[in-house]
């Protein structure tokens, strides 16, 4: 008897487990393909996915009173999603494909913000519950367990789906041309295909399988605002553990996380959270493509380098380095007090996107994880602060050491990968300091944080502060930028151009690139440990994605290819930011509007627009 | 030489601000109040917070009407910290240093409650904490210059304990998000149970992670093992999932649920169609409280906004009767002043009088507990009765003990 029970349970375990992975796997599987052909890392895939679920429970309430119609209006979500996709596609990400890579993340971000807030706008802020699935609105009874017939249906689905894929991409011209397009784009082109029509063709099945992974979840969840970011962290997870473009992959890592979190809850119900990010970092260690992807080769094209390499500055850049120094020396006595504190957070945040930068443009090591090591820094300080009541000093002097410890350990295994390999999988790192954050309470505090992290009584007035963070974060900028002009940094950015030839003449490139990692995060540290100071306080979401992706935001919208693009980055987002938000609660959509229209007018960067404005001059 | 340049000019500039300062601080006097309000506008947040920002827009609006406090008008400046702690932070200092606000006011997250409420005390300034729910922010972590409104996390759990304690029901099985709310509302519950009733046991506990619920496989996670009733901490989209999952896979049948705060309009109007029979909750049955003081209140928000109010409504509108009371009680604006009206201050609103204890500023701002049911395809309250906050608060040597500062 208690060994049928046993049995019975763990069959009705598998298949919710099942149910959950159908939705999961629609959504990675749509990512997957956006990412395998047009190599755009799609961030607004959430929101196509939250769009499908509003989309469905609207057209739920007029046609869904019965099967065939609520299963039209799911179908129907999927299709509206799929031109919206399109929209986005020709009228912006078409523009940028020959942008940075990383300019159509932050194009991708702006269309994120927009999403958010329109969705706001339309349909109000109010969680939306749909009814159940006429037909499907029950359960049966299988070996004592009662299984939501929807969930039966959900399975189906992805099977179909899966199916229907594998013919589209084994049997259809169409598919040929897809998978052609992943794996050697140039070579497609060259066969006259036209690229931009496939483009968009792809792109307009990943947001319309988006948009049908959200409609289908509207019988099981309510529509709600958090749909976007909540999803596609998880998206990301399992494309990466299945391997980047693989179809059979994502399903496969989507039934094996969803499985991993039914069967976890049972044994380690606390553990949920990391577990996810526990297996992807498991996974790209002990096999760095993922499961199913092959390791990534270079195309003619993918050994990019249009950027001229770093020149030390002339006349005048020096000159604005000068100015911009000098103002920040003056600025407290020219702007009032409350300019202080904002100038404190902008020296602050231009150090940590300078450490981001520093990695990205110096050693073109992409991260999306570099909140690690910011929030290793303000929490270094800040447990410094609570545990041993440590002063301002010693806690501020702990910060770099616990972002360059963190750095020094994720590193290693992170330099071991590649592209977007090596990103997801600092991400993965990040988002598990970030979950032991949030979650062992009786060490951190947990969500309520750490309080009390406040100056000593001698840099307790907010301009002696603004003094000390100015000072100390120009400092590590310059020395970062120091770093960059030594003989260590000249071959960093030998390995970047070509760590082919770098390795060929003898540099050990994983040894600089994990030296770069702990240079980056110790500088990182450094702006945690006085964001802690700042706020007064530590929380996890200083190590959350959202605090890596304002540092990307802040490095992209300066302007990668030069060292004054982050601290413009920097000045620009927290400005906008601070003084949108007095003015309008919209203030996510006119950032967002205002990222799309940057990345489109000026895709070098505002520290772009100097170059833009002699190139007009001299031509 | 330059340096001593440098110095002078400094200096001078420096001088030059403080009289602008003082002289800004001098012609706030004669305008109106100014309250600082600081809340999670935007985001997934916004459908708990706008239903409050009516309500605190309407109290403004009909005290303004009167003729404002102490006869200058109420001004309430109002940001949004997008559910950030961190931006939190960055609105009070720019509420403080450029707004030059006498008080600041609001917060729903309890994280958020917190960094303000050490923000206020580092600074010295008085900060009505009107929603957040963790009992750190006036126990553990209280602080002289925080006030709370809104019944806590602990008061919220012991009124519904209280009614667990009359069910036969012995074995228990708990159910909350992973993270400060959801286990300090467990332990609550637990303790004051176990108190009432040494015969219980819990027999299993399941912790999803905020906002990611995996609602079947967590369903029959608890049902298999055989709990007689069930203690319910999640909330917004967690509660939809687990609720549908747990009707469909029969985990409610015959089983007691205790529910915190689903009977607030904000979680049970979600619902609609699938609200649960017959659970016990803490919340706000705002068609069917007949006091003539909620009346009108309900009346003029309706008129105002062309919609019911939510459990929020009635916080925030709270908060600014709150400010309103202090004020004229305090007779000025001067922090200690109004610090030590916050004290003991007594006012009417409505669902009653409530008082601000001198003893741990929590106000003794109850919560409706009752049963849910379904009323046309929408999930209400019924049985309820007003559970008044200075009943399920312990006794006054504990608090002592729990708020260690004072």
């Amino acid at each position: 008897m208690a060994l049928e029970d046993f049995v019975s349970f763990i069959v009705a375990q598998a298949i919710a487990g099942l149910a959950s992975a159908a939705s999961l796997f629609l959504i990675a599987v749509g990512l997957s393909i956006v990412f395998g052909v047009t190599r755009v890392v799609n961030f607004a895939h959430g929101s196509l996915y939250m769009l499908g679920a509003y989309i469905a429970y609207s057209l739920v309430a007029v046609m869904g009173d019965s099967f065939a119609g609520y299963l039209l209006a799911l179908l129907l979500a999927a299709v509206a999603v799929g031109i919206i996709g399109g929209v986005i596609e020709s009228t912006l990400l078409r523009r940028i494909y020959h942008a940075p890579e990383l300019f159509q993340l932050l194009a991708t971000f702006g269309v994120v913000l927009i999403v958010q807030d329109l969705t706001r706008t339309i349909w109000g802020p109010d969680d939306l519950f749909a009814p159940r699935m006429p037909g499907l609105d029950g359960a049966i009874d299988i070996l004592g367990h009662a299984i939501p017939t929807y969930d039966l249906f959900l399975i189906g689905v992805a099977f179909a789906v899966l199916g229907g894929l594998w013919l589209l991409f084994r049997k259809t011209r169409f598919g040929v041309l897809l998978r052609a397009a992943t794996e050697d784009r140039q070579m497609v082109s060259a066969l006259g295909i036209d690229q931009r029509w496939l483009f968009t063709a792809a792109f307009v099945l990943g947001a319309a399988l988006a948009g049908l992974g959200g409609a289908l979840q509207m019988p099981r969840q309510a529509a709600s605002l958090s749909m976007d970011l909540s999803i596609i962290v998880d998206a990301f997870v399992v494309v990466v553990i299945g391997g980047m473009g693989s179809i059979a992959g994502a399903f496969i890592a989507a039934v094996l996380i969803s499985e991993l979190l039914a069967f976890g809850l049972v044994i380690f119900p606390q553990i949920t959270l990391v577990l996810i990010f526990l297996v992807m970092a498991v996974t790209l260690v002990l096999k760095p493509s993922g499961l199913f992807g092959r390791p990534e080769f270079l195309t003619a094209e993918d050994v990019r380098n249009p950027d001229p390499p770093l020149q030390p500055s002339d006349a005048i850049a020096k000159a604005g380095w000068r100015v911009l120094l000098a103002w920040g020396l003056v600025a407290p006595f020219v702007l009032g007090e409350f300019s202080t504190v904002i100038l404190t957070e902008i020296a602050i945040l231009a150090l940590f996107a300078a450490s981001l930068h520093f990695l990205i443009w110096g050693g073109g090591l992409i991260t999306f994880g570099h909140a690690a090591y910011f929030g290793l820094g303000a929490y270094g300080a800040g447990l410094a602060v609570f545990h041993l009541s440590a002063g301002m000093a010693p806690a501020l002097l702990l910060a770099p050491v616990a972002g360059a410890l963190g750095a020094l350990l994720f590193g290693w295994f992170c330099v071991r990968l590649t592209g977007i390999y090596m990103a997801m999988l600092t991400l993965a790192f990040a988002q598990i300091a970030w979950s032991i954050a949030f979650q062992w309470i009786e060490f951190t505090g947990g969500d309520n944080g750490i309080l009390g992290v406040w100056p000593s009584a001698w840099a307790s007035d907010p301009t002696v502060f603004y003094y000390l963070a100015f000072l100390v974060c120009a400092a590590m900028i310059w020395a970062l930028r120091h770093v960059m002009f030594s003989p260590f940094g000249y071959t960093l950015r030998g390995t970047r151009d070509s760590a082919l030839r770098s390795s060929a003449i003898g540099v050990d490139v994983m040894r600089h690139r994990w030296l770069a990692f702990t240079l980056a995060g110790a500088a990182a540290g450094v702006s945690g440990g006085f964001f802690a100071f700042a706020k007064g306080s530590v929380f996890p979401e200083v190590l959350f994605v959202s605090t890596s992706v304002d540092g990307l935001v802040m490095v992209l919208l300066g302007g990668m290819q030069s060292m004054a693009g982050p601290i413009l980055g920097a000045i620009a987002y927290t400005e906008i930011q601070t003084e949108l938000n007095r003015v309008t609660d919209l203030w996510q959509l006119v950032l967002g509007v205002f990222i799309v229209a940057l990345v489109v007018v000026l895709p070098r960067g505002l520290a772009g627009l100097s170059a833009l404005l002699v190139r007009r001059r001299t031509s | 030489m330059p340096r001593m340049n440098v110095r002078y000019l400094l200096s001078v500039l420096f001088g030059a601000l403080l009289t602008t300062l003082a002289i800004a601080s001098a012609h706030a006097q004669q305008g109106p109040i100014r309250v600082g309000e600081i809340n999670s506008y935007t985001g997934p947040l916004a459908a708990f917070t706008v239903p409050y920002r009516n309500g605190w827009q309407l109290a403004v609006e009909e005290i303004n009407a009167k003729g404002g406090v102490l006869d200058r008008p109420l001004e309430v400046i109002s940001r949004d910290d997008g559910g950030k702690p961190a931006n939190a932070i960055k609105f009070a200092e720019e509420l403080l240093r450029r707004e030059n606000v006498d008080l600041i006011a609001g917060t729903f997250l309890s994280n958020i409650g917190l960094a303000v409420a050490d923000f206020a005390n580092r600074n010295k300034t008085l900060f009505v904490a009107s929603e957040p729910l963790s009992d750190a922010v006036v126990w553990s972590k209280g602080n002289p210059y925080t006030f709370r409104l809104r019944p806590s996390t602990y008061m919220q759990a012991a009124m519904l304990a209280e009614e667990a304690a009359k069910l036969p029901a012995k074995r228990w099985a708990t159910i909350a998000p992973n993270y400060e709310y959801g286990q300090s509302a467990v332990k609550a519950f637990k303790e004051v149970l176990k108190a009432r009733r040494p015969d219980v046991e819990f027999v299993e506990e399941q912790w999803p992670a905020l906002f990611k619920i995996d609602a079947g496989a967590t369903v029959q996670a608890i049902a298999r093992a055989k709990p007689e009733a069930i203690f319910n901490v999640t909330f917004s989209i967690d509660l939809a999932k687990f609720v549908r999952e747990g009707q469909l896979r029969g985990l409610f049948k015959d089983r007691e649920v205790a529910s915190l705060l689903t009977g607030e309009p904000e979680y049970l109007d979600t619902l609609k169609g699938e609200t649960p029979e017959g659970w016990i909750v803490t919340g706000y049955p705002w068609q069917a409280i007949k006091e003539p003081a909620h009346r009108s209140f309900v009346d003029a928000y309706q008129s105002r906004f062309d919609d019911y109010p939510r459990a929020g409504s009635i916080v925030g509108y709270n908060t600014i009767l709150t400010i309103a009371a202090m004020l004229e009680k305090a007779g000025s604006t001067d922090t200690a002043a109004m610090v030590a009206a916050m004290k003991g201050l007594e006012l009417e609103t409505p669902f009653g009088p409530i008082t601000y204890r001198a003893l741990d500023h929590q106000s003794t701002m109850g919560a409706y507990v009752g049963r849910t049911t379904k009323v046309d395809g929408r999930g209400v309250m019924v049985d309820f009765r007003y559970a008044n906050g200075a009943d399920y608060l312990p006794d006054d040597a504990t608090v002592r003990k729990l708020r260690p500062g004072n």
